[in-house]
Parts: C-alpha cells; structure tokens; sequence
C-alpha cells in the first residue's frame, strides 16, 4: 500500500513525486509510456515564465510567479541546466503597444518584478536582431530557460533514489474506492494507494472519469515547433515573444538551455490525445512569424521539427481540485504549467496537509542530484583522471554533440533508466546534434541491447513497436 | 531491324549503348560505347546478361564480412547466389581475399571476402 | 593535460581523403604524419560501400569499396605511417593545435606544423528536410541503413520507400532488394535522377523498382513504426500538384537527399567556408584561409567519386608535404 499513487510521469507529476517523497510519503508513480517526460513535458516551449500574462487571482498567476521563483533553487539541487535570459514581448503597431501596456499593469498586480516596455536604441541594444518591423517590447527579465524533460527525468530521478517507485507502461483503466483507498489497475496489475494524483495531461479528464468526476474536459491544443542547429543559437540573446492572442502566448524566437534556436509553436485544437505530427502549414506558420520578430533565422539551418500538446481545460484555469475525498486533480496544466510546477507540487502538499495527512520532512532525504551533464562541467584534468580510471569517457559516440560512451552508460544504469533510443537521447543529448543520430544511432542500439540484455532487434525508438531494426539477416538455415 | 538501347554500367560514364540485331536474333551491330569494356557488356546484355553480385557473409563467430562474386554471375541465378551466401558460415579466421565459396551455384564463380 | 606533442602532418579522418593525403604526403618526403580516426577501423565510409565500381580512374580496374580502402591501408602499413584509432578530434585551433580525446590518452593536444582536413560528410537528415506528418521509427538515411545492413548484419525494414535518387539511395535499393526486402519505389523531387545512370539501371532497372521523378514524400505516416507516406508530384517550380496525392504503404523510408561537408572544426578554427560548396575555400594548393591547413575530399565538397577524392587529397598530401619542408 502506498501513501500516494501518481498517475502520470510529467514535469507535475515528477515534481509532486519528488516533493511528497521528501515528506516521508511512500510514492509510486504510474506512467503509461516507456519513459518519464513523454507528454506534454516532452515538448513545449521550455520557458520559465515572468508571470504577467495569467489573469490576476488566477491559479495561473499566483502559482506561476511563486512556481518561477522556485525554480532556480530547484533545478540547481536537481542538476538542471537553468538560464535566466529574460524575454522580450515584441509589439509592430500601436494596438500592440497597448496590449504590452495590458500585460505590464497585469504583471505588476501579479507581483512580477522589473518589468518595463523599451523602445528604440534601447531595444535595439539589448536585442539587435529583432525584426525591423518591430517597435516596443515588454521586457521581463525575471524570464528563463529551462529544460523541461530534463527537470522531469531529474525529479523522477531524485525521488526515486529516495524511495519513489516508478511503474512504465502502466495504463491506467479503473480506479476503485477500497476501504481508506484506492485500488489503480491497468487490468493486469493493480497499485494500492491512499490517495491517487492526477497529472495525466491530456488524459486527465479521462482518469477524472472513473472516479465519477466529470467537472470538466480537456482540448489537446497542438503546437509545432522547428530546432535549428546550434550555429542559430545566438542569433537572440532573449525569448522573444509575440504579442499574445487568444489561442495563447504566440510564436516565440528562444535559444534553448542547450544553444540551440527554438520557433515555435503554434497552436491548434485538435481530437486526437496523441497525434503529434508536424504538418507543412504549421511549419510555414513558424517560419512566417518568427521571420517578423527575429531577422536573419537561417530557415536552412533546422535540425528538427516536433509537436507538442497543451492540455487546456475547459475552465480556463489550472484544476487543482479533490472532486472525491483523496483523490486530487492536477488537470489542465497548460502554460504557465512548467513555470508553476514547482509551486503545484507545493500545493498539493498543502492540500493533502490539510486533509490531514501526516507530512514530515525526512532527515534522510537527499535533495542533491548529480547533473546528468555532469562529466562536461568537469576541467580537461578531472576528465582525464576519470578517463584513466573509466576508458569508455574517452570514448566518442555522439559526435555532433560529443557525448562519450561513459555518459550513456551513466545515463542507462541512472534513476529512471531508459528504456530506448529517445531516452537515451532526452538525458545525453545523443543523437540531438545536427545529423540526428545518422552517425550514432547504430551504436547506441548496441549498448542499449547489451545494457538491457536483450538483441538489437528489440531496441526501440521509443516503446510501443518502434523497432529500429526488424531482424537480422543471414539467420534462415 | 530491331534495336535496343543499353545503358552500360561498366563505368560511371554510363554510355547510352544501342544494339541492332541480325535476323537470328544475335547482335549484328553494337555503337555508342567508348571502350571495349562496353562492347563486351552491351554483347553479354543481350545474349546472357551476368552482374557482379556484392554482399556481406555472416562468419561462424557471428562477425559481418564483405564479399563479391569472382566474375559476374548470371543475372538470372543472382538470389540463387543470395541464398547460397546467405547460409555459408566460414570458421574464422576469414581474412581479406579468403574463398569462402567455390564455384557458387555452378557458375564458375567464387564468392571472395573483400573487407578485412 | 600533458604538454602538447608535435607532429609535422597532422591528417584528420582516415577514410580515402585522410588515407590518399597521407600517402602522397609520405611519397612527397613527410615523415612525421599522424592520422587521427574517430572509428575503430580505417576505411571510412568506404568500409560500409561493399558494392562494386570504384577505383577505374584510380586503379584501371573495379573494386569495391572494402577493397579500394584495402590498398590505401596496406600502403600505410607499408610506409609505416602512425594513426590513432578511436580518437575524436574535439577541437582545432587557427594556430594548428588540435584537442582530441580517445580511451586511452584521454583528452589531449597535437601541435602540428600542417593539418589536413579529411573529416568527410553527412547525410542530409529527415529534420533537415522538414518533411511533414508523424515522427516514427523506420526513417533512416541511406547511409545509416548501409550500416546497419552491411556492417552489422540488420534489415531495418522490409517494405520499403526511398526518397532521392542518390547512388547511394540507389546501391540501397539493390542492396535491400537482394536481402529479401521489397522496395516499392524510388523518388525524386527534381525531374532528373541524382544518382549515376548506371545505378539507375543496376539497382533499380535491374530489380524492376519504379523511379518516380518530379514526386515527393508530403507526409509521413504512422505512430510507432512507420506505416506509410503520401507522396505527391511537384511542378517545375517544384511545388505539389494539389490532387496527385497518393499513399503508399512501407515499414521503411530510406533518405538519399544530398550530403554535407562537416566542416564545424574549420568554422571553429575560423577557416573560411564557401558558401556554395559548404567546404572551405581553398587555393590550388588546396590550402584554406589559414595557412598550413588543407582541405580535401568530401569535407571540401562532395564528390561523385572516391576516385576523384583520392586525386585531390594527393595535391593536399604533396601540398602539405612541401609546407613542412620535407
């Protein structure tokens, strides 16, 4: 029996993990995927969000700015690249001029620090490749960067290593009341718990229902995004935003945590909880508006495109509720959501608190975590000296991103070990660089087949069927 | 007359070769080529066409090898061929040159290990 | 770090360029060469193009790709030329300091009197070419496939789709083909195929693989493992013909779209690239903007034959070999 049974393995579902395992709770996380990170945490926008854009006296905005303010200490105990560059809402007309006026009162009553609107030189010095057409910006330098799948896998980490139970694969079918709990089954197994979360994305609704909750929904709201080579990712020193619109934050030019340049995304309802694929109109979406912010984006210089998928809830603000007794709802965490997941896991916390569950602070609990970077942030000697003693550091596989055969087997023999391709690549970086695993694919397969103990046939992209290679040749006698 | 064209493939030239044939049905005429080499394969493509097959062998320790066909196969017998490589399992050592099958499928033909 | 070792030629990559400049710098007079390799073998590329029909101009006879490595490697035995296996080759300083990391030295520096550049290129990935729809498993570019199949002994698909009609798109069709796989057709955007007629002819005429030109892929379907893509027909401004649509089931996409010279040491160096060739600009001697480096082979610009590369890396071999003064 657990003290909690978090369903969904995301950055809030990490993060409350984690939080709760701090405080004694015994805690098994339910993931329905191969890995953690695989939702809406995979991939948005990676930003940590100023905090004046949510309605004053929303969830969003009080949870938004004390989530942001959090996240620093969070991520350097954690290990996670963190970078405070600050972002930059761009207007073109006076009608936009108004609307950053909007948002800087609304930041000021949601208690966002230092914001102001620059014109002119001004603007054009601390950010000199902005659009021409480009005349006012809101300027909010509490704004940073983040990885959010890094976070994630770090928390989910750093909770198990304290104690936290992580279950993959593991959908969730039926919840059933059971004396003081629950009994969460996927059919097969079943996971005691007496209290269940919520954190299922875009499937939150869903799992709302079989308790009986049927309060709201939840539109999977599509957004595209294009990578481009770290050659770009200097071009902006900031985020730079859009003017918002109803459909959300915008197109926005970011550097990444990483160096690379990120557009994107935009944003389109759709049915489908899972289809995340890129079409050529959102691409030339992108492309269009992010030419209008920023000049001189080397389009020819993209790496990637990926979609990702905003759980947006049909009350408009984030639903942090407990529709039955010991059952909570952490459900349409859209944006400000990776902003404000640490302040959600604290209000969870104080949710449960107040039901009366016995919360302490354990002694025993260790917060730090080693950066999965770790070996890069080493000097030229502390790197020789552990390749003296481990050769496989000297030992290149990725080169476009220079990840050394040590770093992926650090990675797959480290709370929670992947599983596949991607995993490996969402922790290393392998495969990430400019000719997206053409060169190093091949061999991660071999060590990912040798670390599981299994053959290459069975390596996956990423779960499911999505076999890399469908069998070996020369085996029919 | 008849006439078919050919494009040779001995080299990356790749000559636009055309064949016209004799009442019989053999090559009475063949031009476009620029070498010899694209007379013999223009005449071998009408007649009894041969490639050189290129594979790889599976050694008994379980290691990837490169291999070719000695001389070009018939076109005809190349999955005869597959299937005949396909099977071979060579004790190791196989180095570079090694026969690892005589006269596959009755086509003159060794299969040689071409990689080290 | 230990202090820094000297070497008079410094050679980066031991595929044909590397191997071709290191033998003509030897014959030129160098001694003191030094070839850094990233893989466990020297050969390069070459070792993965098992096919026939190299080495005409270079040789007078056909060979295949192995083969063709086979001689170079031997004439490096021979003359005894030192390399280093294994060693990436991290960082490369406009004073011709070179950082490289391998298991056994850990990470160290080469100051070298002469560098020559023979780092190759890349294929052109599925990102890079921004082709809409899903992002399943079962996408690879040519090269990558050519690995799996020849080097390591793995189909990574049966049912197959190739997008570009580059050779070596083409030596996969055969290649696949004659492993038991089915490969449905090859297609090109541009009107005219990329690769050499005479693939044309022996990879896909030969196995009866339709070419499909002025048609490409629109959208790629599938969750896990790829199931299909559209493909469409573009005009002569190559933009899709709305209604020529057509799906086309496969478990596999194989990318022959073009290859790019990896020339981010040279850019870190500060070298000057052409923009053009995407390689460094280089005079007849095959020098590039900082003196005393050189480039050749594919990380110059692509080439359509490792003949042709062998040719070039020779001039920067000898090249090199005079700038040191041997």
């Amino acid at each position: 029996m657990f003290d909690a049974v978090i369903i969904g393995a995301g950055v809030c579902g990490a993060l409350i993990a984690r939080t709760l395992t701090e405080y004694g709770q015994k805690v098994c996380i339910l993931e329905k995927a191969g890995d953690v990170a695989m939702g809406t945490t995979k991939a948005n926008s990676a930003i940590v969000h100023a905090g004046f854009d949510a309605k004053p006296g929303t969830l969003k905005a009080k949870l938004n700015v004390k989530g942001s303010e959090m996240m620093e200490g969070f991520c350097r105990s954690l290990g996670v690249k963190y970078s405070p560059i600050g972002a930059l809402v761009v207007g073109f007309n006076d009608g936009d001029r108004r609307t950053l006026e909007t948002l800087l009162a609304r930041g000021v009553e949601n208690g966002v620090k230092e914001l102001r609107i620059l014109e002119g030189e001004e603007l054009k010095e601390i950010e000199p490749n902005l659009g021409e057409q480009v005349c006012c910006a809101l300027y909010a330098p509490s704004s940073a960067i983040v990885c959010p799948y890094e976070l994630c896998i770090a928390a989910a980490g750093n909770a198990m290593d304290n104690g936290a139970e992580l279950r993959l694969n593991f959908m969730v079918k039926t919840i059933e009341k059971d004396g003081e709990g629950f009994v969460v089954s996927d059919g097969n197994e079943s996971v005691r718990g007496h209290v269940v979360i919520n954190c299922a994305g875009v499937h939150s609704a869903e799992i709302a229902g079989l308790v009986g909750d049927n309060s709201f929904t939840i539109t999977p709201r599509k957004g595209e995004y294009m990578l481009l080579d770290k050659e770009c990712g200097s071009l902006v020193s900031h985020t730079v935003f859009r003017c918002p619109s109803a459909m959300g934050k915008g197109i926005l030019v970011s550097p990444t945590v990483d160096g690379n340049l990120l557009l994107g995304p935009t944003a389109v309802n759709i049915e489908d909880m899972e289809d995340f694929s890129v079409s050529a109109e959102g691409i030339a979406a992108v492309r269009e508006s992010a030419a209008q912010q920023v000049k001189g984006i080397a389009f020819n210089k993209v790496i990637a495109s990926f979609a990702g998928l905003r759980s947006v809830g049909s009350t408009g603000d984030f639903i942090l509720n407990e529709p039955v007794k010991g059952f909570i709802n952490v459900a349409a965490i859209e944006s400000p959501g990776l902003s404000s997941a640490p302040a959600i896991a604290e209000y969870v916390r104080e949710m449960l608190a107040a039901d009366g569950v016995k919360l302490e602070k354990r002694a025993d609990f260790v917060s730090e975590r080693r950066s999965v970077h770790y070996y890069k942030t080493l000097s030229t000697e502390e790197k020789n000296a552990l390749i003296a003693e481990h050769p496989e550091y000297g030992h290149i596989i990725c080169r476009c991103e220079t990840v050394s055969e040590g770093e992926i087997l650090e990675a797959l023999r480290r709370n929670p070990r992947p599983t596949d391709v991607d995993g490996v690549k969402r922790r290393t970086r392998a495969t990430m660089g400019r000719c997206q695993g053409g060169f190093c694919t091949p061999y991660i397969v071999e060590l990912l087949a040798k670390e599981l103990g299994s053959d290459c046939t069975e390596v996956t992209k990423f779960g499911g069927d999505s076999h890399i290679i469908i069998e070996k040749t020369k085996v029919t006698e | 007359m008849k006439e078919r064209k050919i494009t040779c493939i001995m080299c990356p030239k790749g000559c636009n070769i055309s064949v016209t044939f004799a009442e019989d049905g053999s090559a009475a005429d063949i031009s476009g080529n620029s070498c010899p080499r694209g007379h013999e394969y223009a005449w071998n493509e009408v007649h009894h066409p041969v490639r050189t097959l290129t594979s790889t062998v599976r050694t008994a320790s379980g290691r990837m090898v490169a291999v070719k066909s000695s001389v070009p196969v018939p076109k005809e017998l190349l999955f005869d061929v597959m299937a005949c490589i396909n099977t071979v399992r060579p004790e190791e050592p196989v180095k570079f040159g090694d026969i690892v099958i005589n006269n596959v499928c009755g086509t003159d033909a060794d299969i040689v290990v071409t990689s080290e | 770090m230990s202090e820094a070792r000297n070497v008079g030629i410094l050679i980066i990559g031991g595929g044909p360029a590397g191997l071709s400049a290191a033998v003509s710098a030897y014959e030129a007079g160098a001694r003191d060469i030094l070839i850094l390799e990233r893989e466990e073998t020297l050969g390069g590329i070459l070792k993965q193009c098992i096919h026939s029909g190299f080495g005409l101009h270079r040789f007078g006879e056909e060979l295949t790709g192995p083969e063709y490595a086979h001689r170079y490697i031997q004439k490096v035995l021979e003359y005894k030329i030192p390399y280093l296996l294994n060693t990436m080759v991290t960082g490369l300083a406009a004073d011709k300091t070179v950082t490289a990391v391998n298991s056994e030295d850990g990470i160290f520096e080469i100051k070298a009197k002469a560098v020559i550049l023979a780092m190759g290129c890349r294929e052109r990935s599925r990102g890079a070419l921004n082709i809409p729809g899903t992002r399943p498993a079962g996408i690879y570019t040519a090269g990558t496939a050519q690995k799996y199949v020849n080097l390591m002994g793995y189909m990574p698909g049966k049912e197959v789709v190739i997008l570009g009609s580059g050779d070596i798109g083409l030596i996969m069709a055969r290649r696949m083909t004659l492993e038991g796989a089915k490969v449905k057709l090859c297609c090109d955007i541009l009107p005219v195929p990329g690769g050499l007629p005479r693939n044309i002819e022996q990879c896909l005429n030969d196995f009866g693989i339709p070419l499909r030109l002025s048609c490409t892929v629109s959208e790629i379907h599938g969750r896990d493992r790829i199931t299909g893509v559209t493909l469409v027909s573009v005009d002569e401004n190559r933009k899709p013909i709305p209604g020529s649509e057509e799906y086309v089931s496969c478990d596999t996409l194989l990318l022959s779209c073009g290859l790019i010279p990896e020339n981010e040491l040279s850019r870190g160096a500060g070298i000057e690239i052409d923009p053009k060739t995407s390689g460094p600009v280089t005079d007849e001697n095959l020098q590039t903007s900082i003196e005393g480096v050189f480039a050749c082979g594919n990380v110059h610009h692509v080439h359509g034959l490792v003949d042709d590369v062998s040719i070039q890396a020779d001039i920067a071999g000898k090249a090199a070999a005079q700038y040191v003064g041997a």
